[in-house]
């Protein structure tokens, strides 16, 4: 046992060294291409590329958007976790595997599913349009594009964060006489706190990234519907210098949320 | 105004009846997996059973039977469950767990957290009310625990095992001050330990395969073991057999002699139990004579330190176990596996009904 401990500190790991090799290859594959993009910003004409109407106009959609949808995912997600968490009902299996399809569905089919909800001829489109509400083609469609594929990521970490504590806290507390919600409010969302947080994180960032269900579901009108990736893929043609200037931008907001995402898990464990 | 639980769990095989009075601290024993967790579990109300109901000061905890269907939820039952480990919620500080309950049962925050505080000073540690449980030791911990539980103000507490994953300096610590608030308190305690009991109840109940085998007043189960899980307790060897009019016949025929304690003459052929401490037993290489002696021959299975004795455990059904000294032992030059006679004298035996 202390000799174990001892070979584990000396740093003994039991890997391969050509595991490493090709371990390096995967980081260069991630890593590279960051590198070849960074260095293909055209520095002088930066600031007035991303600070262009157009720019900002897609910076400012996106970031509203994805708040937005951020919001929304709390909102549902954190319901639908504890209900696969905690409760056990039938279908319960077949509700999580559904659950996780956007993030394995092609953005782009989901885009299609969405227009043939909420389109006009849509599933409830027709019912909205009676009512006077149109949603796609809007900034509303945007909205529910991004939070169609971000909202599996808030729900598989809120949910793996609930099993992870265990619903033994929560058994103490309502002895100690606490109502569910009190329950929910005081032990059980406190308790999972770091993995809600992270999850909001990842789900802001998907939501950011989000392409293909958003120019299926919500078209590409400036200001409106054009978010910063629409942005980039067409300026792409029009003027790759602006794409790779506003792709950095997206790139620093990344970092950025990565960053936070990796620090809230060890700060809610110390 | 007693608590009176009845449950039975068809997957478990569980099916139990308990009262406790007023004040009365009852101490459940068993085997693992013999159902105390489920019993304190169905009465706090994280486990439904299939059948049965619950009673709290004329209050109904849960009814299922036939028709009705009635289950309280856990926070509106006031049993209070204290577990092995202390499980403090690891976000609030030890004044704030404290003051966890009073606020559940919408007390003012200055006020809960006076209550708590209170409950702090009688666990002894206000010093440390400050403190998050992650900056606590386990003992401290549990003390902030009973702290919490008792701050409820629970018309019955519930133990499990409050001190089993405690180490040695702060279970004893723990102990007394349990004894000490437990005083004039209705609590079911959950325990291993036969010293939980003797110091901590009034009452034992032993739980064995889902049913109560033996209840009553802890020195007479202690006493006059009934079964052979409290026998083990008591640390006697305990042989059931039928009574017959010097003693108690065992199953394989062997006739166990001693003296029935109780005045009340019982009819021999009845299910009687023989019991005598290990202290009581020799160990000889040949068979003893003279009556009134018990000499059986055994095998010895193995051998243990006990105390500045050595025991001595038989192979076979009846698990006797012999105490000699270290120099007998060598004298006799006693290994497993060697055949020998325990010898045992019949005023050293008891003999009474099942």
């Amino acid at each position: 046992m202390s000799a174990i401990r001892a070979a584990r500190n000396a740093g003994y790991t039991g890997i391969p060294r050509w595991v490493l090799a090709v371990a390096v290859v995967a980081a260069a594959l991630i890593v590279l291409p960051l590198v070849a993009i960074i260095a293909r910003v055209d520095w002088p004409r930066f600031l007035p590329l991303v600070t262009s109407p157009e720019s900002l106009d897609a910076l400012g959609l996106s970031l509203r958007t994805s708040t937005a949808s951020t919001f929304l995912c709390l909102v549902l997600g954190v319901p639908l976790a504890l209900v696969l968490a905690r409760s056990q009902f039938r279908g319960q299996r077949l509700l999580r595997a559904l659950v996780l399809l956007p993030l394995v569905l092609p953005p782009v089919v989901g885009g299609l599913a969405l227009l043939y909800t909420f389109g006009r001829q849509g599933l409830l489109g027709s019912t909205l349009s009676v009512l006077g509400i149109q949603i796609a083609f809007s900034t509303a469609a945007v909205v529910i594009a991004q939070t169609f594929v971000a909202l599996p990521f808030l729900v598989v970490s809120l949910e793996g964060a609930l099993r992870t504590a265990g619903s033994r806290y929560e058994a103490v507390a309502a002895t100690l006489g606490a109502r569910p919600w009190t329950v929910l409010r005081r032990v059980t969302l406190p308790l999972v706190l770091p993995g809600l947080a992270s999850g909001a994180v990842l789900s802001f960032a998907r939501s950011l990234g989000e392409f293909g269900a958003t120019l299926t579901f919500a078209g590409s009108l400036q200001g409106v519907t054009r978010t910063l990736p629409l942005e980039i893929y067409l300026q792409r043609e029009a003027d790759p210098d602006a794409a790779v200037a506003l792709s950095l931008v997206l790139l620093l907001v990344a970092v950025t949320v990565v960053a936070i995402a990796y620090r809230s898990p060890q700060r809610g464990a110390a | 105004m007693t608590f009176s639980v009845e449950a039975k769990i068809r997957d478990r095989d569980f099916d139990v009846q308990l009262a406790v009075a007023p004040g009365e601290t009852v101490a459940v024993m068993g085997p693992n997996g013999a159902g105390k967790s489920s019993l304190l579990g169905v009465i706090a109300g994280l486990l439904k059973p299939d059948s049965g109901s619950a009673e709290s000061n004329g209050r109904t905890l849960f009814r299922l039977d036939g028709g009705t269907h009635r289950w309280e939820p856990p926070h509106r039952r006031g049993t209070v469950l204290l577990a092995q480990e202390p499980l403090l919620f690891p976000h609030l500080s030890a004044l704030e767990n404290a003051a966890f309950a009073p606020r559940s049962a919408g007390v003012p925050a200055a006020k809960a957290r006076e209550v708590a505080g209170q409950w702090l000073a009688a666990v002894d540690m206000a010093d440390l009310a400050g403190r998050k449980p992650g900056e606590l030791s386990g003992g401290q911990a549990q003390r902030v625990a009973v702290a919490r539980a008792l701050a409820a103000d629970p018309d019955l507490l519930l133990l499990d095992e409050p001190l089993a994953a405690l180490d040695i300096t702060s279970a004893p610590l723990l102990r007394r001050l349990l004894k000490k608030v437990l005083a004039g308190r209705r609590a079911i305690i959950v325990t291993h330990d036969v010293l939980d009991a003797l110091m901590l109840a009034d009452r034992v109940v032993i739980l064995d395969a889902g049913r109560i085998v033996e209840a009553g007043p802890v020195r007479e189960v202690l006493g006059q073991p009934r079964s052979r899980f409290a026998a083990g307790l008591s640390g006697v060897n305990f042989v059931t057999g039928t009574l017959t009019t010097s003693g108690v016949r065992a199953p394989d025929g062997f006739e166990f002699h001693g003296h029935q304690d109780l005045a009340a003459a019982t009819e021999t052929g009845a299910d009687g139990v023989a019991v005598f401490p290990p202290s009581a037993v020799s160990v000889f290489l040949e068979p003893a004579h003279g009556s009134p002696r018990n000499s059986f021959p055994v095998t010895v299975a193995h051998l243990e330190p006990h105390g500045d004795q050595i025991r001595v455990r038989a192979a076979g059904g009846h698990q006797l176990a012999a105490d000699v000294t270290p120099q007998a032992t060598a004298e006799l030059g006693l290994v497993p596996g060697m055949r020998v006679y325990f010898v045992v004298k019949a005023g050293a035996v008891s003999v009474y009904p099942a």
